[in-house]
């Protein structure tokens, strides 16, 4: 086997070169969904709308300087909507980079961030907790799309469909959500703990999430964190 | 032995035993690449002999490894003059303490009897066992008291006392300052002289114009007296 | 361990190949004290003999919840942290969280200070790729001397980070708005003169690696996926580039001022181990490029936004993810903000663990040696994994 030539490695397609690109808008290669107004975001949700109008998706926008506005989806519809997305030719959004969990105990709040349209009220009465995921489309160098699911509590009921099926990427995200703030993923192959040990029962990451105080008494820790080592400290009492 | 596996998601690439197949077209004999390789490594071992670049082993601890003037570790407080007490540019505003990503800063504001403070902390600890030297108390601090050190040889048996450091191992001189990061203690020697200046000038400016008021007073009380004689005054 | 993969039983697609039991298989534990892995990570394989039959990572040994410290601290505050998650290119963090936070809050960046962030960044890939190169021939076994020549290298790199920022690894540099300081006197002319001999050390190295016919029988025609699965796992970076996709984050969606820089992106043929090798040599060389580009051209002005708040920072309500490409892959930060001085989430979204996900489907039907070098490729650091 002879020994590939150091210049012969330097393969590179045509194209890697900003601004060659076919791309929507044009401007360097890349397009934000977003850069416009929701405009371009509005007629991929007609678009939606048209092919799926029972999944009910709603567009909520961001109040903050970066504009990306998402789509609120119905967690039993979310499967059919990235399918979607991912095989229609024209969208191709192929790359789930992000799968992030947000616990909402206060529904409220979740409204200040991501803002619902004229008239349409937040159905959720109790604290859900949230799944966003940020899509991207390598071929057309679109995104990112920002969907949102959300479950209908905090307790017996946080199930959102899996989308392993569908974006592999998805696996270890999820089972991190599961993890961390106890979102069941229906159909995931594999849903156990990742990052805490299996027979941890608490989701680190909520809200109400209280951490165990039973550290090591050393004497140089003061007030609140010595106080805690204290009690636990039979030296002490 | 055959055997495949079966995965989800995608189908990747077949494999069979895959042994056969990559046995051949994998190993070859050893060549001139290794030789290159091993070229490489001799010319390594002997230029090290001669070549500092090459001879990168430091004997630490009877030589040093010349270290950054910039290089910072954990903090130090700054005191102006002798006494470290008196001097101390520290007034407990705890802004540091509130600052520190993991709260390893502990300050106690000294009050006298009647409880007003007295712009001096009591009890200034870090833990340097929780420390990590990001610097942003020194970047908050609005005083000019508190920086970050070079200090890196702080081993000690004690695991728990010898790590806090309080004031009395904390405190040191602006002269110290001076010598460990002179651009910087500079730059600050010279913007506290500039306050210092303004201060003083604004005092005196003061000074001079509350004394120039007072003379102007008793000018017009003097000249009062002849102003009402000038009035007409019923004989 | 045992319970968990009797879960995955495995299925012949001819009546002619046995079925194995659960106790014909050998199963390893590799890890997580293992010096091939890349900080504390296990991986539980199951052998048929030396061949894989089934891989499943364990996460989590390092996890420290760095996404629940930031939301208890304020975002200034998670900045030292954000070097902690990949401690082995620190900056590069550091840059992604800044430039999510300034797209949160809308701030602007003032030109020197983006100058002085690409120069950091180059300089953070050089030494990330310079670190790899040196790993993956310890993992093959060269074990020492290729990893000390590499080290030596990064050294002076990290020399000029301790000149800069402080420190040698956790600089804590990058405020929201510009940098922490400017440049002393002479350290751009020292990084001129790194990058004009840093070349010398590429071709020793390659010198090494090659035609180093062990490299090539222990690194060809193993780990290699089609373009298609790569991109549905979610893979970034130069694992993804080696495979012959073009997407690299700098030229598709450009941070900073990376669209005035003249590089290219260099492409793998298969996405093979070798592949993934040497495609991080040829980046390597197109930093050094670009870092040329930028000391020319690198102006004077503030290196910090004038307005810049170091303290009592509360970005408007809202949400932001922007994705910067670090040395491992795609470092998205998203952080959502609900008016306050901490962040309501902070996530981070880690190239080296997703990067993960598609190791079991490139390690099956392989050797347990083909195990550790498709790891060592994928280039992981353990602190961002788990975080």
């Amino acid at each position: 086997m002879t020994a590939p030539d150091r210049n012969s490695m330097d393969r590179e397609s045509p194209d890697s070169h900003a601004g060659e690109l076919p791309s929507q808008s044009g401007e360097a290669g890349f397009t934000a969904l977003q850069s416009e107004s929701p405009d371009s975001l509005a007629s991929l949700l007609a678009r939606l709308h048209d092919a799926l109008p029972q999944a009910g998706v709603t567009l909520r926008t961001n109040p903050g300087p970066a504009a990306q506005h998402s789509l609120l989806v119905e967690p039993t519809h979310l499967t059919e909507v990235c399918r979607f997305l991912r095989d229609t030719p024209d969208m191709a959004f192929d790359f789930l980079s992000n799968v992030t969990g947000v616990d909402w105990p206060d529904p409220a709040k979740a409204d200040t961030v991501a803002v619902p349209a004229e008239g349409e009220a937040n159905a959720s009465a109790s604290g859900f907790l949230e799944v966003i995921y940020h899509l991207y489309s390598t071929t057309r160098r679109v995104g990112p799309l920002v969907l949102r699911a959300r479950t209908a509590d905090r307790g017996d009921n946080a199930k959102i469909p899996s989308l392993v099926a569908i974006y592999r990427s998805a696996e270890f995200q999820e089972r991190e959500i599961f993890d961390l703030f106890g979102v069941e993923f229906t159909g995931h192959p594999d849903l156990r703990r990742i990052l805490m040990w299996d027979e941890f029962t608490d989701h680190p990451m909520r809200k109400d999430y209280v951490a165990p105080d039973d550290y090591e008494y050393e004497p140089t820790p003061h007030d609140a964190v010595l106080e805690k080592a204290k009690r636990h400290d039979p030296s002490q009492q | 032995m055959r055997i495949s596996g079966k995965w989800r998601g995608h189908p990747a690439r077949r494999l069979g035993s895959g042994q056969d197949a990559r046995a051949t077209a994998r190993w070859s004999m050893p060549g001139l690449g290794l030789f290159k390789g091993l070229a490489v490594t001799a010319r390594n071992m002997i230029q090290s002999y001669y070549r500092k670049d090459r001879m990168t082993t430091v004997q630490y601890p009877e030589e040093r490894a010349p270290i950054s003037p910039n290089f910072r570790n954990f903090p130090f407080l700054c005191y102006d003059g002798d006494d470290p007490v008196a001097g101390l540019r520290c007034t407990a505003c705890s802004i540091c303490e509130k600052e520190c990503p993991p709260q390893c800063i502990y300050i106690v504001l000294d009050r006298d009897e009647n409880g007003k403070s007295l712009k001096r902390p009591k009890v200034f600890d870090i833990d340097i066992s929780v420390c990590m030297n990001c610097g942003i108390c020194a970047e908050v601090c609005p005083f000019d008291s508190i920086y970050m050190d070079g200090q890196y040889e702080m081993s000690t048996t004690d695991r728990f006392g010898g790590l806090l450091l309080g004031l009395d191992r904390l405190a040191k001189s602006a002269d110290y300052h001076m010598q460990l990061r002179p651009l910087e203690a500079s730059e600050v020697a010279a913007r506290r002289k500039a306050e210092e200046d303004k201060k003083r000038a604004a005092q005196a400016a003061k000074e001079a114009k509350a004394k120039a008021d007072k003379q102007a007073k008793e000018k017009a009380a003097a000249e009062a007296p002849a102003a009402t004689i000038g009035k007409g005054e019923p004989a | 361990m045992i319970s968990d993969l009797s879960r995955f039983s495995l299925s012949s697609s001819s009546s002619a190949a046995p079925v194995l039991d659960d106790d014909q298989l050998l199963h390893v534990s590799l890890g997580p004290q293992h010096p091939s892995t890349h900080g504390v990570f296990r991986v539980n394989v199951a052998l048929d003999g030396e061949t894989v039959v089934s891989l499943k990572p364990v996460f989590g040994y390092l996890h420290r919840n760095h996404e629940k410290i930031a939301e208890n601290a304020t975002y200034l505050s998670s900045m030292p942290y954000t070097d902690r998650l990949d401690y082995i290119c620190p900056l590069s963090n550091n840059w992604a969280y800044a430039n999510a936070v300034e797209k949160l809050a809308g701030i602007e960046v003032p030109e020197r200070a983006q100058y002085m962030r690409v120069i950091l960044a180059e300089l953070t890939r050089l030494i990330n790729h310079t670190a790899f190169a040196g790993f993956i021939l310890g993992d093959m076994g060269a074990w020492g001397s290729a990893l000390m020549y590499a080290f030596r290298e990064r050294e002076l790199i990290l020399d000029l980070f301790e000149d800069l920022t402080g420190a040698r690894m956790m600089a804590n540099f990058m405020r929201f708005g510009g940098c922490r300081n400017d440049l002393p006197a002479g350290w751009a002319n020292k990084v001129s003169e790194l990058v004009n001999g840093y070349g010398a050390f590429l071709d020793e190295m390659e010198d090494l690696l090659i035609g180093n016919e062990i490299l090539l029988a222990r690194t060809r025609d193993i780990g290699a996926l089609p373009k298609d699965v790569l991109i549905n796992g979610g893979i970034t970076g130069p694992m993804l580039r080696a495979a012959g996709v073009n997407y690299d984050i700098r030229k598709v969606e450009p941070y900073g001022i990376y669209q005035r820089f003249d590089f290219r992106i260099p492409l793998g043929g298969t996405g093979d181990c070798y592949d993934r090798i040497m495609i991080r040599f040829l980046e390597m060389r197109e930093s050094l490029k670009i870092l040329r580009q930028a000391l020319d051209q690198l102006p004077e002005g503030p290196f910090v936004h004038p307005k810049a708040k170091i303290r009592n920072f509360k970005p408007p309500v809202g949400e932001a993810y922007a994705r910067v490409e670090g040395p491992k892959g795609e470092l998205g930060f998203h952080l959502l903000s609900d008016g306050s001085a901490n962040p309501y989430r902070y996530r981070v979204r880690p190239p080296s663990f997703i990067n993960l996900t598609l190791l079991e489907d490139m390690c099956l039907g392989l050797d347990l040696a083909d195990v550790v070098v498709i790891l060592g490729s994928i280039d992981i650091v353990l602190g961002e994994v788990d975080r």
